[in-house]
């Protein structure tokens, strides 16, 4: 007999081991996140997929569905707080959409547009970050990670390399590089590397490769994030 | 010829007046005049007060952000930064003009002339036409876009839908009305598709007539009191700008021309990669806009005007049947052989819309403008200089970059820093004509306005914004004491304060 919990009102099947976000997406259902990925282990680090799980509150990408869980995602409370974090994360960063060449293609924006967040709300920290240009293909402007981790994630697990790691805490951490240098033109990263292609945010890019797609044609021009992640997040091997 | 009223011998003894701000273009203007016990106008000076660091901010960006990081420049001539930029990251890949793909380079030009029609018809039919319909003292009530809807809507109309025109234009190439994105290094994203050449083609042969009405509309304008126009705001000067090969008009790529007061050829087809040869930017410290200068006649005399005068007044001929007679027309009606009538900015802004018409017509009958071959690569190098004919003058984009391609250095001379002289002489004109020994009143504000509207300067953002720039007139009597001020707000009402 199938096992159900329910989301939102909705009876949402799932197998043994998926997580509440696992069973969602194959249910149909779009929880907003950003450090989750269906290739790769869950983090539960960017905190938007939080949902209330029989009132308490959890990350769904990490916290496996049980039988006659009642979820709750699409509340007014559960948006406020997404578009709250959101917020933050782009007031940490340097996150200047009007020229980044990864607009338009942005799980960041992205998702700020869904959450129909209209403001920072918060005052802006300007960081001081670094851009690191030192690799032929591959260039790293560190004023757009929002430390979601993939690309730590994708270089060990599906790379098998180990070139990014998060350093610190709180407000001192940071991306670093796996080299002698710390620079990434000394790491083994190269441009066909998952690890390169995962971020995100316009954090890893590719070089020369900018602006190359007109408006109109960009990932998120005619379609919502949500949509987007139903067709690429649900149809994982 | 007023330049002896840029600095005073002793301001501390002048009456001071002080315009705060003249305007809001690329930051604030304010226009301050000091005057002698008998009103006379020892002194009167354009001022930039804000600085806005685009070439210093960019430092430390990969280059391929340029076109549409600097873009941001503008909101009413971002495809000029864009083009400018777009230029000058094709020669750090290698790509010299000549070598870029012909549908790539009649891409940009059809985006240009979109660009250069609407920025042109907001001018002229938004901001400008109010004075010169109504009078530069008429009613400041009706003296503005719908107080000429009301009492010329056809004229009106026609305006509008001619930007709207030019902004479609620019919306099929770029994506976006305002800041898309087009050119990138070697070449430009997104071919024209057949669907969207057979739109633009729809409305393109009333465009034409609109532009060739708005030409014989100003020209009406100058004949109806031919000695005010002629002499208002107006000073003799050099100009400078780009050209083609053969001597035409050219607004997207060619060699720069700078002609004398005379018209005489100072030089000619020079490659604008060696721009630094020619002119140099003088800073004086009571503006943050620099003075540029054709270096072969010093600061003092080599200042020139650039914009749609100065092109119509340096090149041979239109290569457009409809701007051609009609620049001859123009040129038939002053005696000189350059035309140094400040007002006559506007007489040529309209043949320049009528050339931009005309072009984009003739482009988007070319197949080769269909073609998808967009981009070419060639040799990397670590510096590169764009530059074009913005709608307000001759545009400079020059970069140099490291290893990993990150920008090191940027130089941009924006085309109204070229008139920044001119402007200044037109002020102290207007000032030395019309204020001399007169009591402040609005149409002494609007006069000034008038004579620097009429460059359509990039430090008018004030005047796109529907003309009504936010004004503050002090006179302050021999011993400082404030005599006499009057405050325009923003949305034009006129008080004492």
């Amino acid at each position: 007999m199938t096992q159900t919990f329910m989301l939102d009102g909705l009876a949402i099947p799932f197998e043994e081991g998926q997580t509440i976000m696992e069973a969602a997406i194959a249910a149909g259902h779009y929880i907003p996140h950003l450090c989750y990925h269906p290739d790769f282990t869950p983090y539960g680090s960017c905190k938007l997929c939080n949902v209330e799980v029989n009132g308490k509150i959890c990350a769904a990408c990490t916290f496996p569905a049980r039988e006659g869980q009642t979820v709750v995602s699409e509340s007014l409370e559960r948006n406020s707080d997404r578009q709250r974090i959101t917020q933050m994360l782009f007031v940490e960063g340097n996150h200047f959409c009007p020229s980044c060449e990864k607009s338009g293609n942005c799980q960041l924006q992205g998702v700020a547009y869904h959450l129909k967040m209209t403001d920072d709300h918060f005052n802006h920290q300007f960081p001081h970050r670094e851009i690191d240009a030192s690799h032929p293909d591959i260039l790293i402007d560190f004023n757009r990670c929002i430390f979601c981790a993939l690309c730590v994630r994708a270089s060990q697990e599906e790379d098998g390399k180990d070139v990014f790691a998060i350093s610190g805490r709180g407000i001192n951490k940071r991306l670093i590089i796996n080299s002698d240098s710390g620079q990434l033109r000394d790491s083994e990263l190269t441009v066909n590397d998952r690890a390169t292609h995962i971020c995100p945010t316009g954090a890893i890019v590719i070089k020369h490769t900018a602006y190359q797609v007109p408006i109109g044609d960009r990932q998120y021009d005619h379609q919502s994030i949500s949509e987007v992640s139903m067709e690429q997040d649900g149809n994982v091997s | 010829m007023y330049e002896h009223l840029e600095t005073a011998e002793h301001p501390d003894k002048l009456k001071r007046v002080v315009i705060d701000p003249v305007s809001r273009v690329e930051g604030h203007g304010k226009v301050t005049l000091l005057l002698d016990e008998n009103d006379q106008v020892k002194q009167a000076r354009l001022h930039i007060v804000e600085f806005r660091g685009f070439e210093r901010f960019i430092q430390g960006r990969p280059y391929w952000e340029l076109p549409v990081l600097v873009q941001r420049l503008c909101g009413i001539c971002p495809v000029s930064h864009h083009l400018a930029a777009g230029k000058a990251i094709d020669q750090l890949v290698g790509v010299d003009p000549e070598n870029l793909p012909i549908a790539a380079t009649q891409l940009r030009k059809l985006l240009h002339f979109g660009q250069v029609l609407q920025s042109h018809a907001l001018h002229f039919f938004h901001l400008a036409s109010p004075d010169l319909l109504f009078g530069f003292d008429s009613d400041i009530a009706k003296r503005n876009i719908i107080g000429v809807i009301g009492a010329h809507p056809d004229i009106a109309l026609q305006g509008v839908k001619l930007r709207k025109y030019g902004q479609e234009v620019i919306r099929v190439v770029s994506g976006k009305r305002v800041h898309g994105t087009a050119a990138i290094p070697g070449g430009m994203n997104k071919p024209l598709s057949k669907t969207d050449r057979d739109y633009l083609l729809t409305d393109i042969d009333q465009i034409i007539a609109w532009t060739a009405s708005a030409v014989e509309l100003v020209k009406q304008m100058h004949c109806s009191n031919r000695s005010f126009y002629d002499e208002f705001a107006s000073i003799p000067s050099h100009y400078m700008g780009l050209i083609q090969t053969d001597g035409a008009l050219e607004l997207y790529h060619g060699g720069l021309r700078a002609k004398d007061t005379d018209g005489a050829v100072i030089f000619d087809h020079v490659d604008y990669c060696k721009y630094n040869d020619y002119i140099h930017e003088q800073v004086k410290s009571w503006t943050y806009m620099k003075f540029p200068y054709l270096l072969s006649l010093g600061k003092e005399n080599g200042w020139y005007r650039v914009g749609p005068l100065a092109r119509v007044n340096n090149c041979d001929f239109i290569d457009t049947p409809l701007a051609e007679a009609a620049r001859v027309d123009f040129k038939q009606h002053f005696e000189n052989p350059q035309v140094h009538s400040t007002l006559a900015f506007h007489w040529a802004r309209m043949i320049e819309a009528l050339h931009c018409a005309e072009s984009i017509k003739r482009l988007l009958n070319d197949p080769v403008t269909l073609s998808t071959d967009l981009v070419t690569q060639g040799e990397k190098r670590f510096e590169g200089v764009g530059v074009i004919e913005a709608p307000r003058g001759t545009l400079f984009h020059h970069y140099q970059i490291d290893e990993n391609d990150i920008v090191t250095r940027a130089n941009l001379i924006v085309s109204t820093t070229s008139n920044n002289t001119a402007m200044n002489e037109s002020v102290r004109q207007v000032a030395a004509t019309y204020l001399n020994g007169r009591e402040l009143n609005e149409a002494l504000l609007n006069n000034l306005e008038v004579a620097i509207r009429a460059y359509d300067p990039c430090l008018s953002c004030a005047t796109h914004a529907m003309g009504k720039m936010p004004l503050a007139v002090e006179l302050v009597d021999y011993d400082g004491k404030l005599v006499d001020r009057l405050v325009k707000s923003s949305s034009g009402h006129i008080a004492a304060a």
